[in-house]
């Protein structure tokens, strides 16, 4: 079933490209082909394959419970809040935030987690800022 | 000889305390990056790539570094194979089969530094095969046009799901994919946007290195989290079976190394043409080798049950397939694996174009890139004998502490190359797509794959094109031509009929060994 819904979504994403390939505008500027063909190739084998997976999907993967779902959406969020709080507070505040939940979330008890996300919030600091001068999210309070 | 000298020349380049240290750097990471199960070559370089990129390193020192890793991760990949019988890394799995049966029997030592030396022997010879062989292909490849590189490109397409494939719909899906993302951005030949939608961030496409990075290491990050309950609980076995064996003294004796001499030199060749040779790399090339000692040893019967031929084997062939893999890399620009497609990724974000002209233009970063795979060699093999405890122990960071330091180094890499939220927010997104697709027994390769070419081959396609006025029959005008769309078609059918055969081959073969060993 999983393999017949990508096929019906890869048709569909193909249509799409394929409808976007139309709108191209034409610039004075051309070759023989112009700069829609190749997307119209790309389109239509997308859709061909679409259209293989969907008549002769494999068998069903194994897709994670409810709770191992949960545990990804979660993580997911830690991320995207992480990369909307780093411009904010800076590398070593957000880092160590972000790094300690994943831990503990994959695991870690609450101290264990608390100290890992210092560590790899510190560490990271250390070795790519002050020995190799990378250039990370500077926050109110300069790091 | 002409070789020789070049070679020569390009030790004088990577001969220099900044790349001595950086391949040291380079080795010592991929090594810990390849015994650490669940991080392969691919998405240590992947992982590293941006780092390389934002501190601002020239073309050829990136290279050193980031071919360390890759050779890195080759040897590494054998440790947790014979020490926790979990392959570090996909090439490594055939290892695993009379390694753990080694180290069980109390030769954990032997065989982690019998597996060091045959690395050592199959990298060092596939290294010399490269700057043997890469030129000469160079000298073909200069014959080619815009519409033989367009052949070449879908003849690498075509074979990148590997005569093991099970399902090339799949692999021409993800290919599709990828090429499609490619699409995304100004056009280079009119100046247009093409699927921008009118938005800024999209003007100049999709950045590579966010895809790469996505796909490859936030992907993996999400695989621990949705295991996290389970996982923690096999890492907990592995460790306890960890600490009933000993290392031991980590060397090999004389007796041991003559006994193994003619399945190492055996597995390096064929290795070598695995790495090659289009759609079979370093898996393949350590399971024929591994397959191969199997038959030409007397009935075999000692295979399985830690026969120190089939630790050597397998080792060999897989290193020597990765230095075989750099071969259609350099001279022709096309990778033929994951690892090898990430390192084109490297050569593309320094602004170097890869090819046979990189050859004649950049002499400097071939040459030097293949002198620090021999500095490397050497290093890896001095490294790995004394201190592979140390790497062993390496293998007991738990994933829970390791997994977000991962994630954290891929986003202050693509931090540093960007600068922009959007490009992380895009970085996250890709990791769940490939989350996603690695659910769906999609291959990944493919679609970096086709990010990293499209443009090129859409080029080629367009330049063929101009220069025969739009007749599409110049694409098949050669025999050239004719001759890599021949290998495109019946490279990309011939899974069909093999592929399922083969795959139940080399699974049915771990399974069934790993049964009669234990």
């Amino acid at each position: 079933m999983s393999d017949r819904i990508l096929g019906v979504c890869g048709i569909l994403l193909a249509l799409f490209f394929i409808w976007a390939a139309t709108i191209i505008k034409l610039s004075f500027i051309s070759d023989p082909i112009g700069p829609k063909t190749f997307p119209f190739i790309i389109g239509g084998l997308f859709g061909l394959s679409s259209l293989a997976i969907f008549l002769r999907p494999d068998a069903r993967p194994s897709w994670p419970s409810m709770t191992g779902l949960a545990e990804l959406a979660g993580g997911l969020a830690v991320m995207v809040a992480y990369v909307y709080l780093l411009p904010a507070i800076g590398f070593v505040i957000s880092t160590a935030f972000a790094s300690a939940v994943l831990s503990w979330r994959l695991g870690a008890n609450l101290s264990g987690a608390a100290a890992a996300g210092i560590a790899t919030a510190g560490g990271i600091y250390t070795v790519f800022h002050l020995i190799l001068g990378l250039t990370l999210a500077t926050g109110p309070w300069g790091f | 000889m002409d070789s020789f000298a070049n070679l020569m020349h390009g030790f004088d380049v990577a001969i220099t305390f900044q790349n001595i240290g950086l391949a040291l750097i380079g080795c010592f990471l991929g090594t810990i990056i390849g015994a650490l199960p669940g991080l392969g070559p691919s998405n240590g370089v992947a992982i590293l790539l941006p780092l390389a990129f934002s501190l601002g390193l020239d073309a050829t020192p990136a290279l050193i570094l980031l071919t360390s890793v890759y050779y890195g991760a080759m040897y590494g990949g054998r440790i947790s194979s014979i020490l926790l019988n979990i392959p570090g890394d996909e090439p490594a799995l055939m290892t695993t089969l009379d390694g753990y049966p080694m180290a069980r029997a109390g030769r954990a030592g032997e065989a982690l530094a019998l597996s060091g030396i045959a690395s050592f022997v199959g990298a060092f010879f596939a290294t010399i095969g490269l700057a043997i062989l890469a030129p000469q292909l160079v000298k073909v490849a200069l014959l080619f046009g815009p519409a033989e590189y367009f052949a070449l490109f879908a003849l690498a397409f075509a074979t990148l799901g590997g005569i093991s494939s099970t399902n090339q719909a799949k692999s021409a899906w993800a290919a599709a994919f990828g090429l499609g993302i490619a699409m995304i951005g100004v056009d280079g030949q009119t100046g247009v946007p093409r699927f921008a939608f009118e938005q800024i961030h999209l003007y100049d496409g999709i950045d590579f290195l966010v895809a790469i990075v996505g796909l490859f290491a936030l992907s993996e990050v999400l695989i621990f989290l949705e295991h996290s309950g389970g996982r923690s609980a096999k890492a907990l076995a592995a460790q306890t079976n960890k600490s009933q064996i000993a290392i031991g003294r980590p060397v090999a004796s004389f007796a041991l190394l003559k006994f193994c001499t003619p399945a190492i030199a055996r597995s390096t060749v064929i290795g070598f043409l695995a790495g090659v040779l289009p759609g079979a790399g370093a898996s393949l090339g350590s399971f024929l080798a591994y397959a191969t000692e199997k038959q030409v040893s007397n009935g075999g019967d000692t295979f399985g049950k830690g026969d120190p031929r089939g630790v050597a084997a397998p080792e060999a062939g897989n290193n020597a397939a990765a230095g075989g893999a750099l071969v259609p890399m350099l001279a022709l620009g096309v990778p033929g694996s994951g690892t090898t497609a990430v390192l084109l990724a490297v050569l593309l974000a320094l602004n170097v174009t890869p090819g046979p002209l990189l050859f004649t233009n950049s002499p400097d970063i071939v040459w030097g890139l293949i002198a620090a795979l021999f500095i490397a060699n050497v290093m890896l093999l001095l490294l790995n004998l004394p201190l592979v405890g140390l790497f062993a122990r390496v293998l007991l960071i738990p994933a829970k502490y390791l997994m977000p330091l991962v994630a954290m180094v891929s986003f202050v890499g693509i931090y540093g190359v960007s600068g922009s939220t959007f490009d992380l927010l895009v970085m996250v997104l890709f990791g769940v797509i490939g989350w996603v697709l690695r659910k769906l027994d999609i291959p990944l390769v493919p679609i970096i794959m086709g990010i990293l070419l499209g443009n090129l081959m859409e080029a080629n396609l367009r330049r063929a094109m101009t220069i025969s006025n739009g007749d599409w029959s110049a694409l098949y005008g050669s025999y050239l031509s004719i001759g890599l769309w021949i290998f495109a078609i019946v490279g990309f059918f011939l899974p069909v009929f093999v592929g399922r055969k083969i795959k139940n081959k080399m699974h049915a073969k771990t399974v069934s060994d790993k049964t009669t060993g234990s």
